[in-house]
């Protein structure tokens, strides 16, 4: 094999393939995470439709393969295959490039997200300061396809949406700076942006920054969470695209696969935004209590997460074969269910694999973390009801902001005790 | 075995960038539609951020995107999509001082020329090999020590501003 191929699979290589500067496995990473992404918002589709429906005591989709399993992608199907409309009087040319340069800033903020030590696509000094640059991108596209659309939703929905998120970039920011300020406790004094480095000093300091300066980190943490929902425009914050108000927002005229690639970018910036959260405050790719339980029989334990994981979505799957009618009618779908458990069973049979097991640790509790977001994210929007406009921007400018400020400080503040305290002395002694 | 990453085609990248930012910084004031032309702005912005990663300045690069790119021009873009577009497309440029214009820029483009042929050796001839690791905490470390006092006033002046436009905007506060 080339060079550049096995260098970067030497086993002293420890860092990314960004960071190592190989182009090759850089691409790979891209072409994993892509696939990744899009695959996982195929896959929180029909959970967010099943899951709604069920809070809703509906059954959701049911009609395409067992219990609606190929919903998605007959979805999918019907919008390659539908009309792309541009309405007249648009501006075609930024019409046309709006959900494109959605997608891009959303894609673009996968580089530095860390599944693990070196599993990233590259490791950036700026990190975090690049994921909230970039995602402030998105807004654009969600500005030029309102404006482009030539009609007044769409113009309404934008307008909307750009108040919404410029303003609760800032509160987000001011969590994100508090997280960051934590990083700086240890010996040099100086913290760090990089995502990598982020979680490798909660680590160090033997917490999770959620926990961190007891109730300050948790504060912090919930005034993102309440902005990162705001920030991807998702229910009760969905005023964008509210639909009983304006139809469906600033995508009201986008028709086929644009309007597949906005809702592709509005799932894969979820993902991406609970990332950052759990990058920050949730000990990234780290396994629960990786140091107050070590040592090889924890380890162990924990290896075997991933398999059990696949073992029980395998047992509810094939349980639900087991309910299925017995009707002729249905018999085509008990196989395919039944095929679908056992892809279930032999992934985890595969995750059992001591190699397998040790090296998919890192990626499986970060991925595992992320969906506990993505199902609140769902749980959110069966649960809240959509705020007006003047109480979303006042949660935003006089709840969120100001305690913002405030967890800043005092973060600041319980940070340096001991340097206050010593100066404190020193007045007095002088 | 520990390879240091080379920097990736850097002279080519630098003349895409500034070529890029040039044309549509050219763009901006060429086209009639303010929109397009605030588009075009973004993009110069952001080729000048792709600038400063290649002088090793991430942190720059990035309060280049965070600040102007997210925040100034989607407020642009929002306060123009607010005004008729259709009145200002059909008015008249304002290029009535193309003459005192192409004057100021022979100006400007003789001074560059003349700095570039007479302090030729005020140039490092190789780009410094800097290293762009800790780039963020040496902005924080220079920003809370040596540059303490310019940095206060500056926050100091931002706040009188914010409160001057509260003010300002608002007829009972």
């Amino acid at each position: 094999m080339p060079s550049f191929i096995t260098n970067y699979l030497d086993k002293s290589v420890q860092m990314t393939p960004g960071q190592y500067g190989s182009p090759f496995w850089a691409l790979v990473y891209i072409l994993v995470v892509f696939g990744g992404v899009s695959l996982a918002v195929v896959c929180m589709n029909w959970l967010e439709r099943k899951i709604l429906a069920h809070m809703q005591v509906r059954l959701g989709p049911m009609r395409v393969g067992p219990h609606g399993l190929l919903q998605p992608i007959a979805d999918a199907l019907k919008l390659i295959l539908k009309e792309d409309i541009v309405p007249e009087g648009a501006d075609s040319f930024v019409f046309l490039l709006a959900p494109v340069i959605i997608l891009l800033a959303v894609f673009s903020v996968y580089c530095v997200i860390p599944f693990g030590p070196t599993h990233a696509i590259t490791d950036m000094n700026i990190g975090i300061l690049f994921m909230l640059g970039v995602s402030s991108l998105g807004v654009l596209g969600i500005v030029m396809a309102g404006w482009a659309s030539n009609s007044h939703y769409p113009l309404i929905g934008a307008l909307r949406s750009s108040a919404q998120m410029v303003s609760y970039e800032i509160a987000m920011g001011l969590a994100v700076v508090s997280a960051v300020l934590m990083t700086s406790l240890n010996d040099t004094g100086t913290g760090t942006l990089s995502m990598i480095d982020i979680v490798k000093a909660q680590n160090a300091q033997h917490i999770w920054f959620v926990f961190k300066f007891f109730p300050l980190g948790l504060i912090a943490f919930f005034i993102f969470a309440v902005a990162m929902v705001a920030e991807t425009n998702r229910a009760p914050f969905d005023l964008p695209e509210a639909e009983s108000e304006l139809t469906a927002g600033f995508h009201t005229e986008y028709s086929g696969l644009r309007w597949s690639l906005f809702m592709l970018g509005e799932y894969a910036a979820m993902i991406a935004v609970s990332s950052i959260a759990i990058t920050l405050w949730l000990g990234g790719w780290m396994r629960p209590f990786p140091n107050a339980l070590n040592g090889a029989t924890w380890d162990l334990a924990f290896s075997l997460f991933p398999a059990l994981t696949f073992f029980g979505l395998a047992a509810m799957t094939f349980y639900s074969t087991m309910r299925m009618p017995k009707h002729a009618f249905f018999r085509v779908q008990t196989i395919g269910l039944g095929a679908f458990g056992a892809v279930f069973a032999l992934i985890g049979l595969i995750l059992l694999v001591p190699p397998v097991r040790d090296r998919v640790q890192d990626v499986y509790w970060f991925v595992a973390k992320i969906a506990v977001f993505l199902y609140l994210y769902i749980w959110y929007r069966g649960t809240f009801p959509r705020y007006r406009f003047d109480q979303l921007m006042k949660v935003g400018w006089k709840v969120l902001l100001p305690m913002g400020i405030g967890v800043l400080m005092l973060t600041g503040v319980v940070g340096l005790r001991t340097e206050i305290w010593d100066f404190l002395q020193r007045l007095v002694h002088v | 075995m520990q390879q240091v990453a080379q920097p990736v085609a850097t002279t080519f990248f630098f003349y895409m960038l500034s070529g890029i930012a040039v044309l549509s910084g050219v763009l901006v004031i060429t086209r009639k539609n303010p929109v397009h032309s605030a588009l075009a702005l973004i993009l110069t912005l952001l080729c000048v951020a792709g600038l400063y990663l290649m002088l090793y300045a991430p942190f720059v690069a990035g309060v280049q995107i965070i600040l102007y790119v997210g925040g100034i021009m989607v407020l642009f873009l929002f306060v123009i999509m607010l005004v008729n577009l259709e009145h200002s497309e059909k008015e008249k440029q304002f290029n009535q001082q193309w003459l005192p214009g192409i004057l100021a820029a022979l100006g400007l483009g003789t001074l560059f020329v003349l700095i570039y042929v007479k302090g030729k050796n005020a140039f490092p001839a190789l780009p410094p090999s800097l290293p762009e690791a800790n780039n963020t905490q040496q902005v924080g470390v220079l920003l809370y020590s040596n540059y303490m006092f310019p940095f206060e006033i500056a926050s100091l002046l931002l706040l009188v501003a914010i409160i001057g436009a509260v003010v300002m905007a608002k007829k009972r506060i």
